[in-house]
């Protein structure tokens, strides 16, 4: 078993209205989970089940209203210059600048890395080129594809070399055949530099596809089930895993820590 | 390119069109009322026969730079502070919007009675008449900015002046420039208005003693400094747009 490095001890989110006043509405409640260092993990719910919170708090962009989340044994919100250089996000859509070329975007994480110029381009040339963008560095992102722009948004995030990679849906704004292609490629990636991931999605086939281990979230974010998509050996086990994830995303699940 | 040539031959031929007309009047008016083109143009040329005329043009140019220029940091100011505080906008919002109702003159007359200083004077009027527009143009390209645009860049975790620096300046810039062109035509009118009555030199001044003498050849080629000073201007800015905003030149510039 290898170390956490990333844990959800009892996470509470309450969002605020304008006036500061906390709302009665969870967006995650009691959650708690662990992740290991190397680690790939999907996580599936329907639209509104806490996700997206759950990553923003993960990211440090949002801090919880009670229990500790903690990423290498800090804060990800409080400790937040800390993680510089050890988070890379990589979003739903593709985020570029657009007043950046492909190239500089890809550089934009070094950069504020301060590293030298001459390094951060050379790693951004080769990071695009590794994405099969090679020719486009000097192109703005509206001049690209939205497949090229999402190649040139994981490029950035794996140009700075975090260990840790979270990636919330980055696939579902684009065709069938330009997802399936670039998740073979982030998957690959993933494994060539041992990064530990949570990869969010609402696509069950994706998450089976990628994840070592899938977490199934209900609103308000708590896990209903957690399976191991290398313990499905034959088709018909995959098929069944596929049908209780399906279930536990859809049935009526009462929340526990309201009992 | 052929569209840019296609306007500019437009142009052309829409000011031709106005010189012919205004030619045309000139046989059949009194010269004090509509001077034939050659007297403008002798008067025109006048001005920049003479170092002392050529400074009264750049008297009235410079005002207007530093009237812009201090309306522009001011704006700044209220902008971010706007944009910062609840408070600070619910207070200063009312304060700016009163004063775009308040005319130009009455500002004159109101910088009269305040202060000595001529050049403070004229400033002065530049300033506040010019604020408001800055402050709520650079206010609007600030709230703009893309929420995603820096929540990408958050989880970079940039300090600061980096976050200033690749996000929050890139994205006010459009504004910036916007709020310059769409203030140097402002600006250009309350210049004249101001030296009309409170000054000793520049173009408004100019026109005064044009009017005095009832010499409208002499005023209109005092106008014609001035709206060729604003043109060039805006040229600066529009080159400086192209310049900056490159970016989107093949996205937007189609429109």
């Amino acid at each position: 078993m290898r170390a956490p490095i990333i844990r959800f001890e009892n996470v509470c989110k309450r969002f605020s209205d304008k006036e500061g006043r906390e709302l009665a509405a969870y967006a995650v409640k009691d959650l708690s989970f662990d992740v290991a260092g190397g680690e790939l993990v999907a996580v599936v719910g329907r639209t509104g089940c806490g996700k997206s919170t759950m990553f923003n708090l993960l990211a440090g962009l949002l801090e919880p209203s009670s229990g500790l989340v903690r990423v290498y044994g800090r804060d990800p919100f409080r400790d937040f210059d800390w993680f510089r250089g050890k988070i890379a996000v990589v979003f739903q859509s593709d985020r570029l600048l657009p007043w950046r070329t492909a190239l500089h975007n890809v550089a934009y994480g070094l950069e504020l890395n301060h590293m030298e110029e001459r390094e951060r381009l050379g790693l951004a040339r080769d990071w695009l080129r590794r994405l099969g963008l090679e020719g486009y560095e000097d192109a703005y992102p509206h001049a690209l594809s939205g497949g090229m722009r999402q190649r040139v948004s994981i490029a950035r995030a794996f140009a700075v070399n975090a260990q840790i990679l979270l990636c919330d849906e980055p696939f579902s704004s684009l065709d069938e055949l330009t997802g399936a292609k670039l998740r073979a490629e982030f998957v690959r990636l993933v494994r060539e530099n041992r990064k530990t991931s949570i990869f969010i999605t609402h696509s069950i086939d994706e998450a089976l596809t990628l994840g070592e281990r899938i977490l199934v979230f209900q609103p308000p974010a708590f896990i209903v089930l957690e399976v191991r998509p290398e313990e499905a050996a034959t088709e018909a086990t995959r098929a069944a895993m596929k049908d209780a994830i399906l279930s536990a995303m859809t049935s009526e699940v009462r929340d526990p820590a309201a009992s | 390119m052929l569209r840019q040539l296609a306007v500019r031959r437009e142009a052309l031929f829409a000011m031709l069109g106005l010189a012919t007309a205004w030619q045309i009047a000139s046989l059949f008016f009194p010269s004090y009322l509509f001077p034939p083109l050659p007297a403008i143009g002798a008067a025109f040329a006048k001005i920049f026969g003479s170092w002392e005329q050529v400074g009264n043009a750049l008297a009235t140019a410079l005002r207007i730079l530093a009237g812009l220029a201090g309306a522009f940091l001011l704006g700044v100011v209220f902008a971010v502070a706007m944009a910062k505080s609840r408070k600070a906008n619910d207070y200063l919002f009312p304060i700016l919007h009163f004063n775009q109702g308040i005319p130009a003159l009455s500002w004159v007359v109101i910088s009269i009675i305040w202060f000595k200083s001529i050049e403070f004077r004229i400033w002065f009027i530049m300033v506040v008449t010019t604020v408001p527009a800055f402050a709520f143009q650079i206010l609007d390209a600030y709230r703009s900015i893309s929420k995603d645009l820096h929540e990408m860049a958050l989880s970079f975790r940039p300090s600061r002046y980096d976050m200033f620096r690749t996000v929050v300046l890139p994205t006010v810039v459009p504004g910036i420039l916007t709020a310059f062109k769409v203030n140097l035509g402002n600006a250009s009118r309350v210049v004249v208005v101001a030296e009309l009555v409170g000054a000793t030199g520049g173009v408004g001044y100019q026109l005064l003693q044009m009017q005095q003498l009832f010499d409208l050849a002499g005023a209109l080629a005092w106008t014609l400094v001035l709206v060729l000073f604003v043109l060039g201007t805006q040229q600066i800015l529009t080159l400086l747009e192209s310049r900056l905003l490159r970016y989107r030149a093949q996205s937007e510039r189609g429109l």
